[in-house]
């Protein structure tokens, strides 16, 4: 296998009392990915983020990190995770290099070293201006981005967000976002939680989706749309001049067509592969024009809705 | 190792920088003045020509217009700065978002309790060393007598103990800041555990003794000695009775026994003069205090541990 797990769960369970936060969860996250991890509040994101560093203890099941246990290694795990809780905090009273100083140290880097890689990691989320301003004067979205910094310090292998663009404004947003696709592009495999979906839909390569404790479905974008909404088939929408019954035979005759729906001017066209050129042709053959011709998209929105409808 | 090095650094910065620390050392030092206050007036009776350890007096004479003796004064104020040092040594981490950033680097959760607990415990000997030396400069200024080394060596233990009685109040308060989750609720609970320990303990005492065994002025030696005991084994379990009475044994070389009563009772009943202890001698009379005291520390310090390592902690 090219691709090596990163991030492993095996029937990782979670209780407390009586209440079932993540229930049998098994995950994969390969190398290089940037795997979106999203479900409701409440869903069990955050703690399974907590059980792979080994900040809380799974009730059963295991948490792997580079082959490392979350919870029997948690020192070697973390050496190569980097963490940004929600709402991160940093100490008011020290700088922001001062805060990064105090991180850089807990990782046992020397002096010297640390202060180069500090600065050019504030130069890298654009806070080396207010360096030396103390962070109880810091905005949301300036934590957020000092929080960034804090996590590349170690230079991770593996970077866990959580919510990472919640309550920032859009265009710190948009920052946040590049500077974490900016991370993947550095061999860093990330995982970030989130519930804003068109900002995961954005960057990640791969989402799952958790609802109470399960994960319902995992996948890319395309590949969650296309099994979920269009029933494993890609749809293919047509507006034509004018639609005859001869028209839509023919367009079923078409191999690979499996449905073909006509409302006023319009069909959709269920198929197993794109048909365009196909459908397009046919549809000249009958003396036919086509208006507009466009294969359906599925956004994140209409896979999550439609998940969460159904459970 | 780096881990805990790096919390104790950053706590002891910490520590220098901020308000508290210098709230911390008026306060101590105003007992040290209100010390030396009342040495000046009182130190002249009671001393004739062949006293021994004329210096130690310093630390020990109280007046009778200010019945405040310095181990008084400490027994008060060491607590208040141990509690300081330690109330929200955990849960402010915890409220800042601090925790959970600080625990996802490679360290071991007990280094950042040992860390902290290391620099506080840096912070209280400083504030105690400084006020000990203070007290026995200006002494010395005044009264002129040179310490003895014996009374330099009682004076270290004395430093030495008075630590350890801070370190338990600063341990009792980091396992409350381990254990409630807002700084205002572990602060009120240290603080309302020593009103109780320093002026409820001897009360109740006082009464569960007076009922078993009644005494009055008429009351055989005996009586009164048996109704001391039960007094004396109550109060015990109160640290600063302990405190009280290993730093009385310690400064007062002629004390032969850790209650006073009972002292008073042999030298009257007994008709022995008191007769100057070696160090030696008298740390061994008070083994039982000094170490209940440290076993306390490290009962409180492993209560911290056991909640603190299995906690799950959520940034909230």
């Amino acid at each position: 296998m090219s691709k090596q797990a990163v991030i492993e769960t095996k029937e990782l369970v979670k209780t407390y009392g009586k209440f079932i936060a993540v229930d049998k969860l098994n995950l994969c996250v390969n190398q290089g990915e940037i795997f979106g991890f999203l479900g409701p509040n409440g869903a069990g994101k955050t703690t399974t983020l907590l059980m792979l560093l080994g900040l809380t203890e799974p009730t059963s099941g295991t948490a792997r990190i580079c082959g490392f246990d979350s919870t029997r290694e948690p020192i070697k795990v973390k050496r190569i995770t980097g963490y940004l809780p929600e709402r991160v905090g940093f100490y008011d009273d020290l700088t922001a290099s001062e805060n990064l100083d105090y991180t850089a140290a807990l990782n046992g880097l020397p002096r010297e070293m640390a202060s180069k890689k500090i600065d050019e990691l504030l130069n890298m989320v654009g806070l080396s201006e207010v360096a030396k301003q103390k962070v109880g004067t810091f905005s949301h979205g300036m934590k957020q981005r000092l929080g960034i910094a804090d996590v590349m310090i170690k230079a991770p292998k593996v970077a866990l967000f959580d919510e990472p663009t919640a309550g920032i404004d859009p265009e710190g947003i948009e920052q946040v976002l590049e500077m974490i696709a900016n991370m993947a592009k550095q061999k860093v495999t990330v995982v970030l939680s989130s519930h804003q979906l068109h900002h995961v839909q954005k960057i990640c390569t791969r989402v799952g989706i958790l609802s109470k404790g399960h994960l319902v479905a995992e996948g890319s974008v395309d590949e969650l749309g296309r099994e979920k909404i269009g029933g494993g088939k890609l749809r293919i929408e047509v507006q034509v001049a004018e639609p005859t019954s001869k028209l839509v035979k023919s367009i079923e005759n078409v191999k690979g067509v499996t449905n073909v729906e006509s409302a006023g001017d319009l069909l959709l066209i269920s198929c197993d592969k794109d048909l365009r050129r196909q459908i397009s042709k046919v549809v000249a053959d009958c003396d036919s024009l086509i208006v507009q011709m466009k294969m359906e998209e599925y956004g994140l929105d209409d896979i999550y809705m439609k998940y969460f409808r159904e459970s | 190792m780096s881990g805990i090095a790096a919390v104790f650094w950053k706590e002891l910065a910490d520590h220098f920088s901020s308000k508290r620390f210098i709230i911390l050392s008026l306060l101590i030092y105003l007992a040290g003045i209100a010390t030396i206050y009342v040495a000046a007036q009182n130190i002249r009776t009671g001393i004739t020509e062949n006293t021994q350890f004329i210096f130690l007096r310093l630390f020990i004479v109280s007046g009778a217009n200010l019945p405040f003796s310095f181990p008084f004064f400490l027994s008060l104020f060491i607590p208040i700065v141990g509690i300081a040092l330690g109330f929200d040594a955990i849960n402010s981490e915890r409220t800042s978002g601090n925790l959970s950033r600080i625990l996802s680097q490679p360290l071991y959760r007990d280094s950042v309790i040992n860390g902290k607990f290391l620099a506080g415990l840096v912070i209280l000997a400083i504030l105690v060393a400084s006020i000990v030396i203070l007290v026995g400069g200006m002494g010395l200024r005044m009264i002129g007598v040179p310490p003895t080394a014996a009374e330099i060596l009682r004076l270290f233990a004395f430093i030495f103990v008075s630590i350890i009685y801070g370190a338990f109040w600063m341990a009792l308060a980091v396992l409350f800041s381990v254990s409630f989750g807002r700084t205002a609720t572990s602060a009120l609970a240290s603080i309302a555990l020593w009103i109780f320990v320093f002026l409820f303990v001897s009360l109740i005492a006082r009464a569960i003794a007076g009922a078993v065994v009644p005494i009055d002025q008429n009351s055989s030696l005996d009586l009164i000695a048996r109704n001391d005991e039960i007094y004396r084994t109550i109060s015990r379990i109160s640290p600063s009775t302990l405190y009280g009475e290993t730093v009385q044994v310690i400064l007062l070389p002629e004390m032969g026994n850790p209650s006073a009563t009972l002292m008073l009772l042999n030298i009257y009943a007994g008709g022995m003069t008191p007769t100057p202890l070696p160090l030696g001698q008298s740390l061994l009379l008070v083994w039982p205090q000094l170490t209940s005291l440290i076993a306390l520390t490290a009962l409180c310090f492993a209560g911290s541990y056991i909640r603190f390592m299995h906690e799950e902690i959520r940034a909230t």
